[in-house]
């Protein structure tokens, strides 16, 4: 019997496995049993209404996908009224998911979102496809800190900061977070792409730009999380490509605590199910009695003198 | 599909039953044993699977999102969503009727009686019919005339009339036409003989309604035979339903990936072809 629960901060996970924000919603229950999960993620919202960007929204790339969604809400309101009751259907804990242009509409969506029946709030300062350049708070570390501070101030509920890959130093953001009182990181959205059609001459995606995810971005966003959990203090959620058990392992062994899966889902709609079942089976045949052991444990030895290295057996 | 490295947790057709924990649960990922599969045409393949009996809860119009072989050395990322053709429930069998054109339809075509389908599904929101109609038309050109089967049989079921317009380039891609001759009466139109035309498919439409035999459109794969039938439909108080397409990535709601226009009194505003269709009312429907 593993101990599969995971610990972020005051919030504990029954399991370290929850879907990607924009990767789920509760239309899933259609092929899963959603209480399975360690936490439920709602998608994005803003304010107001968003009728997010024009078609074609997705492509396949080699190594996974690159979309450019556009954050499409209804509107805070009506999460509030409806999303959020339907959310609470179901037994793991509730992450919302907010963004917004300025610190002052962040600020008060965070107000308005700490009065509701969420468990955790997710700030996603990140979202490469809102803004058509690509750009967001969390390419800098003074406007990360800026804004975490100011939502910080505003809410007592666990705070997750949604790091960007884009950033040119995320190390920089990672700990500008964490001192604006970050409870927990999530490392990372999407690789900011753009895949040209060789028949049109045209972008592949109606918003020009999109947000690489998949399996193929994966070794890039291990490397991030573990620079990140050697930078902060707080529990670092891993997120970017996780296509089976291994991966999952990976990042925690990179210093993840628990993990968010995404393009997966769009591909095996159970297969987060299967990670679960198969991450504590993997814990039981490595001999690990409790899942969260392995958080950070990748052996990190100083290179070897590159003579000596090359003078021993391959593996 | 046997050989899937990606993590998934499906339904094996014939080896388990363990999904009967979860039967409150609409859809599954389910891996289908191909009975038969072959061309009908040159550009079109019939694929028969034995099916789960979720997914023989199927009704028409639905889709599933298939994990298609890849036809080449690279990998396909994304499913494929396809419409059901044929509902065989005495035997156990979806059949599918599609073209091939990409990447994911060329993977497909490369499947052989005995490999596994990996489909996901029932998905979707498909036709109604409401048993008080006493006749239908339905309207389909290319691959959209597979969509159309089994509202098709549902309707002959429930002993409403078919009338079924069959829309193609000439008379080799007319598919499926002895189907629907069970169903009920076939036209054809062909573009090699000019009838295919709108303007002729229009008086074919003003002939069934003056014979009262269109209390409801149906229609699926073009978007000239869909404005055509909006029209019609609007001008005579017919109601109609349009299945639509559009790419999509997880086939289940939460990607928002695969939106279409619509206008509701004036007001436009997207939807989830997945999700919330991909059968619509053909009123609010705006086209592609």
């Amino acid at each position: 019997m593993v101990d599969m629960t995971v610990k972020i901060g005051a919030v504990t996970l029954k399991n370290p496995v929850m879907p990607a924000s924009g990767c789920f919603s509760t239309d899933l229950a259609q092929v899963m049993d959603l209480n399975r999960l360690g936490a439920l993620v709602a998608k994005t919202v803003s304010r107001e209404y968003r009728a997010g960007n024009p078609p074609p929204r997705a492509a396949e790339v080699e190594g996974g996908m690159i979309n450019s969604i556009g954050l499409p809400t209804k509107g805070i309101d009506y999460f509030f009224e409806h999303q959020v009751p339907d959310y609470k259907r179901f037994t793991p804990p509730l992450v919302g998911s907010i963004s917004a242009t300025t610190i002052e509409d962040f600020e008060a969506m965070a107000r308005d979102v700490a009065k509701s029946a969420i468990d955790v709030l997710e700030v996603n300062i990140s979202c490469p496809t809102r803004d058509p350049k690509g750009g967001n708070f969390a390419l800098h570390e003074e406007h990360t800190y800026n804004v975490v501070k100011l939502i910080r101030a505003t809410t007592d509920k666990p705070m997750w900061v949604k790091l960007s890959p884009n950033a040119g130093d995320i190390v920089a953001v990672a700990k500008a977070a964490e001192r604006a009182g970050a409870d927990a990181l999530v490392v990372a959205n999407t690789i900011l792409g753009l895949k040209i059609n060789t028949d049109t001459f045209r972008p592949a995606i109606g918003n020009k730009f999109g947000g690489l995810s998949g399996p193929g971005i994966k070794p890039i966003i291990v490397r991030m999380v573990y620079q990140c959990a050697k930078a902060v203090k707080i529990p670092i959620i891993g997120c970017g490509g996780i296509v089976k058990v291994e991966d999952a392992v990976e990042y925690m062994l990179a210093g993840a605590s628990a993990v968010m899966i995404g393009y997966l889902t769009f591909r095996n709609p159970t297969g987060m199910i299967a990670i679960i079942e198969g991450l504590e089976e993997w814990c039981v045949r490595r001999g690990f009695a409790r899942v969260a052991d392995l958080t950070g444990t990748m052996i990190d030895d100083p290179p070897m003198e590159t003579f000596a290295a090359a003078a021993m057996p391959i593996g | 599909m046997i050989g899937e490295p990606f993590a998934s947790n499906p339904f094996i057709v014939g080896e388990s039953e363990a999904a009967a924990a979860l039967q409150h649960i609409p859809a599954e990922e389910s891996l289908c044993p191909v009975v038969s599969h072959d061309w009908v045409n040159s550009e079109y393949k019939h694929l028969v699977v034995e099916a789960s009996r979720k997914a023989l809860s199927v009704t028409p119009g639905q889709f599933f999102n298939l994990l298609c072989p890849s036809p080449d050395v690279g990998e396909l990322f994304f499913r494929r969503p396809q419409s059901v053709y044929r509902i065989d429930r005495d035997r156990g069998r979806i059949e599918f009727l599609y073209k091939c054109v990409g990447r994911g339809t060329r993977g497909l075509a490369t499947l052989k009686k005995g490999d596994d389908l990996n489909m996901v599904g029932p998905l979707g929101v498909g036709f109604k019919l409401d048993p008080a109609w006493r006749h239908i038309v339905v309207l389909g050109r290319g691959v959209g005339i597979a969509t159309l089967g089994p509202i098709s049989q549902l309707a002959r079921e429930a002993h409403v009339g078919v009338t079924a317009i069959l829309s193609a380039r000439n008379a080799d891609f007319v598919m499926a036409d002895g189907f629907f001759r069970e169903a009920g009466d076939v036209v054809t139109v062909l573009d090699t003989d000019g009838t295919s035309a709108v303007e002729n498919v229009e008086k074919i439409l003003q002939h069934l309604i003056a014979q009262k035999r269109a209390d409801a459109f149906f229609t699926c794969g073009s978007n000239r035979l869909f404005q055509l039938m909006k029209r019609s439909g609007k001008a005579n108080g017919i109601p109609g339903q349009v299945a639509m397409e559009q790419v999509m990535a997880c086939g289940l709601g939460p990607c928002y990936v695969c939106v279409r226009t619509f206008e509701i009194n004036g007001r436009k505003e997207l939807r989830r072809v997945c999700i919330e269709g991909p059968v619509f009312d053909m009123q609010e429907a705006v086209g592609w």
